[in-house]
């Protein structure tokens, strides 16, 4: 019995490869498997090779694998593209109709099922990939009425004539490939799962919970890839709590109107990827200079300019914060796991709101999108601190006095009042001001407001601000890594504990302002320290070297192909470099 | 109930004796005033420009933004808050050139709020370069030779882009531009109120005489009906963009406010934030 197996559908985008893996992890998740998923797409909506894996594991999981056991092909170049990963006694399930081949020198057995025969036998070519995954479940040996119940869901809506129908053509590929296989493959055969069903999620989803969690009720927002989910999944929900999402022209727009809002009152957010960013520089200026709350996502991916708009890439995090011209007080966050999606999230909102700064969280595609296992939310988790926001009556004003809404502190946050308020009026403005907000162009004023703004933030660390798996105190190694890379740090820690190799694993989660008292101590007992990053410049590796030193003891492990770290890219490197 | 005087703050403006502006800021404390509203319910989102300053001249919340995107600013404010009166103003180069693209999507998506324009067809704070709203030969410090660009029409742009208020005035007839803004105000979704303010100090061309020469007031029409939409876009063009009055007025169509599904009339920013514990468990269970 194994504990962990790997799936792979490949075939042209738009051919059902998404609704096949939505209904095979359902159906797993069902039974309890922990799961953690993997989509390869391109920037194009029908055609092209498009493949979804997904990892399913009886204990926790966070990294895609190095390997492949099952491989489900609709087409010839899904299985040229793929097959290399198959590991020995690995299967391809693929459709007979274009006679597929397992290229030289792979060693995979091949079932060829009539699927798309099948699939127009019953009605339409259309559930092609019920068979195929009819086909694969049935190989697995796991029982095929957990698999109808996710078809019903899947197609519930539309009536039970068509489920009937795919629940047939599941039926169909299964009896198909058992009969050629002689029943279920031995060597695929998993250990049951707790029974227990997970949270199932992309971290898109659980940024866009949190949000709401976080009392967040209006967000503006342009479509990118990979940021849209956010916005699809608040304009479902936002609604049913008095708020909305707005579609704007462009994300100047999107980040002035979150800034417009949040200076209302309302808690609003944006998000986007690398282009977006761009256009929000100014925004995210104005935001610092008039102390209004603002919260950001920058679902990284490939850049520069359009870049690799459909791939992993962590090469923002210098934009994020030296971005915006001039200086604000400005916090950047990197969540590195769909929990942490969630409650960085909520941290957010209240760190924008408290400190009266831009906040920006930094997920990366992987993160946003792998589709994943996720751990129970704590609801007790969930706080909403709102600040120095004054809500209460307010006290007559002298004549032409306004609301000291810059009012010099010792902590540099000044009391803030929502418009609407009686005796709150005061003026905001991105000029220079005075503490009633309005413009001036004294050195003094100007020197003591830049002390306040930026003396903000002196002694913020969020919540795990650097997350340490620290059980050794002279490690051979720390590794530093940040986003969706520390599943697979860990995956290769547990490999190369096996063979005795101490490893440290730190992921640093406050990016900015760079929380290195807490990083320190970590690198002082390091013999050699690896910072792990999808970028080719090094940028959290340079940001450490600026802000904690140890030069010496860094190295870098670049990743920049587009493609997330695979555990045992991980593996060989910390060899090499130990 | 509050007199414009109360609309007044002490601060001085730092615009050139003669800005046609003095009169826009003047026009906005009086039609506050006439609708009955007080300071706090009003909040004035302007850009930067000469006239952006004028949030900063006038006591109600203001926020004084960055170049061009006063509207989407004001629109979050009006999401946020629409018990709120919220007024967007700022030049011409600030709502035609490099906010143009905001101009016509705020028009498109019909949130109450009021936009006043500054028009003076050149850009003032920066000393005089030209700008959309410049005519054809029109001679600045970026055009020494004349612009060869044709002149946009905000008038059109507007009618076109589906605006369901819009009104031109001068800055000098402050009795119209008044009841206009009164009226922009009261309005039921997005107003565009063009206002010919002349900057004194680059515009050499483009002066208070000027203006009174080529001005068309609609007054002049007394069989002119602002709620057809076809003989609008033919007066406009008519009379080459330079009439004035109340063009334009759609009062059926629903606001943004109005028509986005789950709003409520009460101002958002007065809700609780908090989320039940049944609302949560609600959320989650949708991820199983
Ligand atoms: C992004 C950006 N680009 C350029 C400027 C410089 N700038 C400030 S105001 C302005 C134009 C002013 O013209 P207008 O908007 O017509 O206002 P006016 O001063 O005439 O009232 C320009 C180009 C700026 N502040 N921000
Ligand atoms: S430069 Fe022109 S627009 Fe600016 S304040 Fe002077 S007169 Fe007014």
């Amino acid at each position: 019995m194994i504990s962990q197996l790997s799936w792979k559908i490949g075939g042209q985008q738009g051919e059902g490869v998404e609704s096949t893996d939505r209904i095979f992890s359902t159906a797993l998740n069902r039974l309890g498997y922990y799961l953690y998923g993997y989509r390869h797409f391109s920037s194009r909506i029908k055609g092209g090779h498009t493949n979804n894996k997904i990892r399913i594991s009886t204990k926790p999981i966070r990294a895609i694998s190095d390997d492949l056991d099952i491989l489900v092909a609709f087409d010839q170049e899904s299985i040229d593209l793929n097959a290399g990963e198959l590991r020995a006694g690995g299967v391809v399930v693929a459709d007979a109709k274009f006679s597929p081949t397992i290229p030289e020198g792979i060693e995979a057995r091949l079932f060829a099922v009539p699927i798309t025969a099948i699939a127009e036998e019953l009605g339409t070519s259309l559930m092609k990939n019920m068979v195929a995954s009819g086909a694969s479940w049935a190989l697995l040996g796991l029982p095929l009425e957990v698999f109808n119940k996710a078809v019903e869901e899947e197609f519930g809506r539309k009536g039970p004539a068509v489920v009937e129908k795919n629940v047939q053509a599941v039926k169909r590929g299964a009896e198909f490939v058992l009969e050629q296989a002689g029943g279920p493959l031995e060597q695929f055969k998993l250990e049951s799962a707790d029974g227990k069903q997970k949270l199932f999620m992309i971290g898109n989803e659980a940024l866009g919970l949190g949000a709401i969690a976080a009392g967040c009720r209006l967000m503006s927002a342009y479509p990118i890839t990979p940021a849209s989910e956010i916005m699809e999944y608040l304009i479902k929900k936002l609604p049913k709590f008095g708020g909305t999402v707005v579609q704007t022209e462009d994300e100047i727009a999107a980040a002035t109107m979150a800034i417009g809002a949040n200076y209302a009152g309302v808690r609003t957010m944006t998000a986007s990827a690398g282009p977006g960013l761009s256009l929000m520089m100014e925004s995210i200026g104005l935001s610092g200079m008039t102390e209004t709350p603002l919260v950001i996502v920058d679902t990284q991916r490939g850049g520069p300019s359009t870049g690799l708009p459909t791939k992993q890439e962590q090469s923002d995090i210098n934009a994020l914060i030296y971005g915006t011209h001039g200086e604000i007080p400005k916090v950047v966050l990197a969540p590195s796991t769909i929990e942490e999606c969630f409650y960085d999230m909520v941290e957010a909102f209240n760190v924008a709101e408290v400190y009266q700064v831009p906040v920006i969280v930094a997920t990366d595609l992987q993160l946003s999108l792998g589709k994943q296992s996720c751990e129970p939310l704590d609801y007790g988790r969930i706080r909403i601190e709102r600040g120095k926001l004054q809500t209460g009556e307010l006290p007559e004003r002298e004549p032409n006095k306004l609301f000291p809404r810059y009012e010099f502190s010792e902590d540099g946050i000044s009391p803030r009042v929502l418009p609407g308020a009686m005796n709150g009026i005061h003026h905001v403005t991105g000029v220079e001001h005075d503490q009633e907000g309005k413009p001036s162009e004294s050195a003094d004023n100007r020197r003591k407001m830049m002390e306040k703004r930026m003396g903000k933030l002196d002694s913020l660390r969020i919540t795990d601000a650097v997350k340490a798996d620290a059980p050794h105190e002279a490690p051979d190694l720390v590794v530093v890594a940040m986003g969706s890379t520390g599943g697979t740090v860990d995956e290769a820690r547990l490999r190369l504990a096996q063979e005795g190799m101490a490893i440290n694993h730190v992921t640093v989660r406050q990016l900015h302002p760079f929380p290195s008292d807490l990083l320190e101590p970590h690198l002082r007992k390091a013999k050699k320290v690896v910072v792990l990053e999808n970028n080719a410049t090094g940028q959290l590796a340079n940001l450490i070297k600026m802000n904690v030193g140890c030069h010496d003891k860094i190295e870098s492990l670049l990743k920049y192909d587009g493609t997330p770290f695979l555990p045992s890219e991980i593996e060989k490197a910390c060899r090499e470099m130990r | 109930m509050a007199t414009f005087k109360e609309f007044r703050n002490n601060v001085k403006p730092n615009w050139c004796p003669g800005c046609g502006d003095f009169s826009v800021q003047a026009s906005i404390q009086r039609a506050a005033a006439n609708i009955g509203l007080e300071p706090h319910q009003l909040a004035v989102i302007s850009g930067i420009g000469c006239s952006g300053r004028i949030s900063g001249y006038i006591n109600a919340y203001g926020l004084h933004g960055i170049h061009g995107r006063a509207l989407p600013i004001a629109q979050g404010v009006k999401l946020a808050n629409r018990e709120l009166t919220v007024i967007a103003s700022g030049g011409d180069g600030d709502g035609f050139a490099i906010g143009m693209g905001h101009t016509v999507h705020a028009i498109r998506r019909n949130l109450d709020i009021t936009y006043i324009v500054m028009d003076n067809q050149i850009y003032g704070l920066t000393k005089g370069q030209t700008s959309p709203r410049s005519a054809e030969g029109f001679k600045t410090k970026s055009t020494p030779e004349g612009s060869i660009e044709s002149t946009l029409s905000p008038l059109e742009i507007a009618l076109s882009a589906g605006a369901t208020f819009v009104a031109q005035s001068f800055s000098s007839d402050l009795k119209q531009l008044t009841s206009l803004i009164e009226a922009g105000m009261q309005h039921k979704g997005f107003s565009l109120i063009n206002v010919f303010s002349p900057c004194v100090t680059f515009n050499k061309v483009n002066t208070y005489d000027w203006f009174k020469e080529h001005i068309v007031n609609l007054e002049q029409f007394p069989e002119y009906d602002p709620s057809n939409r076809i003989a609008a876009m033919n007066k406009i063009m008519e009379t080459g963009g330079m009439l004035t009055g109340l063009i334009y007025q759609d009062k059926n169509r629903k606001s943004y406010e109005d028509m986005a599904v789950g709003f409520g009339q009460e101002a958002l920013a007065k809700q609780d934030l908090s989320l039940s514990r049944e609302q949560f468990d609600k959320l989650v269970a949708e991820f199983k």
